[in-house]
């Protein structure tokens, strides 16, 4: 009986650290999950050097691209302010131009965040693709079409 | 009881296959993520499922401490243990859909994290449920984990509109999902909700057995 005391004990402890240490975790990154722009501007010195997350819409017309290195200049706005933005790597397929982002990393000495972390963050909307433009599936199968011709 | 395990189980499967067939050719791919977004139809489907188990786990876990009879301790434990399977289901799903739309499996945003805790909070409810030895007991130390337990879950469904997070709101609750994607997610969900009503009345009946069994065992 006794063992069994110390077995609930030490369980009951282990899940007790787990949650605690995912609430500890969790006030200190995820209830502020990232920074915008003007959060950013605002406190430019504050956040310099620590590592963080920013997010924001990419600014049309701001995404360039270096295929040779891999390399991503961008900037993201919240409407406001506009941080411009550094990557290297591999960005998820919905990041583009118009689109919701979030990154990783900190903000550089020149202004430029330095980000090795690009999350696309995408809404809610869910709907069919319209019409002007063909479905992936149609697109798939012109493809196997134009295989096979 | 059995006739109706039998009925519940042939619905469920009849319903998964057409929820499936709906989900996977039937339902058109969405405009922006393309054929990955299919995921949404396990996903979504789980996720509520799992909240309808814990609130069934709340009610019960509340009328056991209320009035101590073993049928509502036996309906909490069942629920809770399916509710887990399908949480279990909603996190694995969410890594898959996550990794090819947002570009990783996972991150320490409030949805994310609320989930896990929610799930790790009724695995301790399962957990202390099979420390304690005496039954009563068990059920009523668990009966306090599985009210908790509750909050969390509120925690992690409102934590979209509360908080700053890589997730995404509830479609469902913002009707921002076009018709051609949303008749497919409720066949789907109603497939789950038959699912999880099949494999409570299997585990309710396995409980029953089980106690009857140990009865026998100490009458003799």
């Amino acid at each position: 009986m006794r063992g069994r005391n110390r077995q609930i004990l030490i369980g009951g402890l282990v899940i007790l650290a787990g949650i605690g240490y995912l609430i500890w975790t969790g006030t200190q990154q995820a209830l502020v999950y990232f920074y915008t722009p003007s959060e950013i501007q605002a406190k430019e010195g504050e956040r310099m050097g620590k590592r963080i997350r920013l997010g924001g819409l990419v600014v049309e017309g701001s995404l360039t691209h270096a295929p040779e290195t891999l390399g991503y200049t961008f900037q993201l706005t919240d409407g406001g302010a506009r941080i411009p933005v550094r990557f290297k790597g591999i960005p998820p397929d919905l990041f583009k131009e118009g689109a919701g982002a979030i990154v990783e990393g900190q903000m550089g000495p020149d202004g430029v965040f330095d980000a090795d972390l690009i999350m696309a963050k995408h809404n809610e909307e869910y709907r069919p693709p319209s019409g002007d433009r063909p479905s992936p599936q149609e697109l798939y199968r012109s493809l196997i079409k134009r295989e096979r011709s | 009881m059995d006739r109706l395990g039998v009925t519940l189980g042939l619905g469920a499967g009849a319903l998964v296959v057409a929820g499936l067939w709906m989900g996977l050719v039937q339902a058109p791919p969405d405009a922006v993520q393309g054929e990955v977004q299919r995921i949404m139809y396990l996903h979504v489907p789980s996720i509520l499922t799992a909240y309808l188990a814990f609130t069934v786990v709340l009610v019960s876990s509340i009328g056991y401490l209320v009035r101590g009879t073993r049928g509502w301790d036996r309906l909490a434990h069942a629920s809770a243990e399916v509710g887990v399977v399908f949480t279990a289901i909603t996190l694995f799903t969410g890594a898959i859909w996550g990794k090819p739309t947002w570009g990783v499996w996972w991150t320490w945003d409030a949805r994310l994290t609320g989930t896990a805790v929610l799930f790790m909070v009724y695995l301790g409810y399962l957990m202390l449920r099979s420390v304690v030895e005496d039954q009563d007991r068990a059920g009523r130390y668990a009966a306090v984990v599985g009210i908790l337990g509750f909050f969390d879950m509120i925690f992690t469904h409102m934590a979209v509109e509360w908080f700053r997070t890589l997730h995404q709101p509830s479609s469902l609750q913002r009707g921002t999902i076009d018709t051609a994607l949303k008749l497919p997610l409720n066949v789907n969900l109603l497939a789950f909700v038959v699912l999880y009503a099949y494999f409570l009345a299997r585990r309710l009946r396995l409980a029953a057995l089980d106690e009857a069994v140990e009865a026998r065992d100490l009458g003799e």
